[in-house]
């Protein structure tokens, strides 16, 4: 992560770094951020805060069409008893965007 | 201009970014009002878009890893479970039925000692081992970088299969990319017909579930039918075969999985 933020800040002070992070992906954001904080520190990143977006699961069912938002793990289509379903939206992980200061 | 930025101010003119509402900028000045950024955090500050997944430089190293397999014109096999689900146990029958049919190959994946190496001697395999510790405590799973440690002491070329065994662990297995061409899980009956429900990603994430310890049905209050409800649940289409490593029940059928891999 800090390879990446320091690639794309090119030398200018970053303020924050905002992450998405799906349902699906086994990341416990108070840790993230904790681990972030501990390894930027002593570093020309100290300080910039880590913002994390969460994205719900969301899965399309093959047979019917049909998306619909996940509110536990359980991949099934509220309509067809079977079929094939596509997580569409909840795995992310990815750092989307970086704040940086004014130079 | 560099890419995927909003907007910048080093000329002071260039702005691609969409204000919710119309305010005049003075570009000759210091910026100490606020931009309109929308997060709602950031304030008088220049916005990059980033976009670029975190694992990024994991699944490149896995990318090389499979092409090296198949370079070699070998199937790899990333083999998951909990710790002491009988994964070893299983393997190592494994071997023993697979002389003959597939040349197959063993990293070993542990945080600590060389025990289950050792159990896979002298059973045909090439054995590779990774412990992923440096002293106390270590790694609780293989990532692609250590899975390509370990490639220079495989005689790739002349395997066939490439059993990655990783680390036993639930959780974090799930999320790394080795560069395996098929992902399996030993699953034993003595975890609990809960398991799918609790570790949702690892179950989602293999082609295959080896219900495991079978032998032990008859002594245990375990309800199978839940179990496979829950596990249709979470990864519908799974291919499902129940083992037992102890009497042998069902390595066959998991032996010929393996071998239908290669066709």
């Amino acid at each position: 992560m800090v390879r990446i933020v320091a690639g794309h800040a090119q030398g200018r002070k970053v303020r924050s770094v905002n992450v998405r992070i799906g349902a699906m992906r086994q990341i416990v954001p108070e840790t993230l951020v904790y681990c972030w904080s501990l390894v930027t520190e002593n570093s020309p990143l100290a300080g910039a805060e880590l913002l994390v977006q969460r994205v719900p699961a969301k899965i399309r069912c093959g047979a019917c069409g049909r998306e619909q938002v996940l509110d536990e793990p359980v991949l099934k289509c509220d309509g067809c008893p079977d079929g094939r379903l596509d997580l569409v939206e909840g795995d992310e992980f990815l750092i989307t965007s970086l704040d940086l200061a004014e130079v | 201009m560099s890419m995927g930025r909003f907007h910048r101010h080093e000329d002071g003119t260039e702005h691609d970014h969409h204000h919710d509402h119309d305010h005049e900028h003075d570009h000759g000045h210091e910026h100490d009002h606020e931009h309109g950024d929308h997060s709602g955090y950031a304030t008088g500050a220049d916005r990059v878009v980033v976009l670029e997944s975190i694992f990024a430089e994991n699944d490149r190293t896995a990318a090389a890893n499979r092409r090296d397999f198949d370079d070699a014109d070998l199937t790899a096999v990333n083999l998951m479970s909990s710790p002491g689900a009988g994964k070893t146990t299983l393997l190592a029958e494994t071997l023993r039925r697979l002389q003959g049919r597939l040349r197959a190959g063993v990293i070993e994946g542990d945080i600590e000692t060389s025990i289950d190496a050792d159990r896979l001697t002298g059973l045909g395999a090439v054995v590779s081992l990774i412990n992923t510790a440096n002293g106390f405590g270590g790694e609780c799973h293989l990532d692609a970088p250590m899975v390509r440690s370990a490639l220079p002491r495989l005689p790739l070329t002349d395997l066939d299969l490439l059993v990655i065994e990783n680390v036993g662990n639930l959780v974090c297995p799930a999320e790394f990319d080795v560069g395996s061409h098929a992902s399996a899980m030993v699953y034993s009956i003595t975890e609990g017909e809960e398991k799918p429900l609790k570790y949702p990603v690892m179950f989602r994430s293999v082609d295959l579930v080896l219900v495991n310890k079978m032998d032990l049905l008859p002594h245990l209050d375990y309800d199978l039918a839940a179990f496979h409800a829950n596990l249709k649940a979470v990864n519908p289409g799974v291919t499902v075969i129940e083992t037992s490593a102890r009497t042998g029940a069902g390595v066959d059928a998991w032996c010929d999985w393996l071998c239908a891999l290669r066709q």
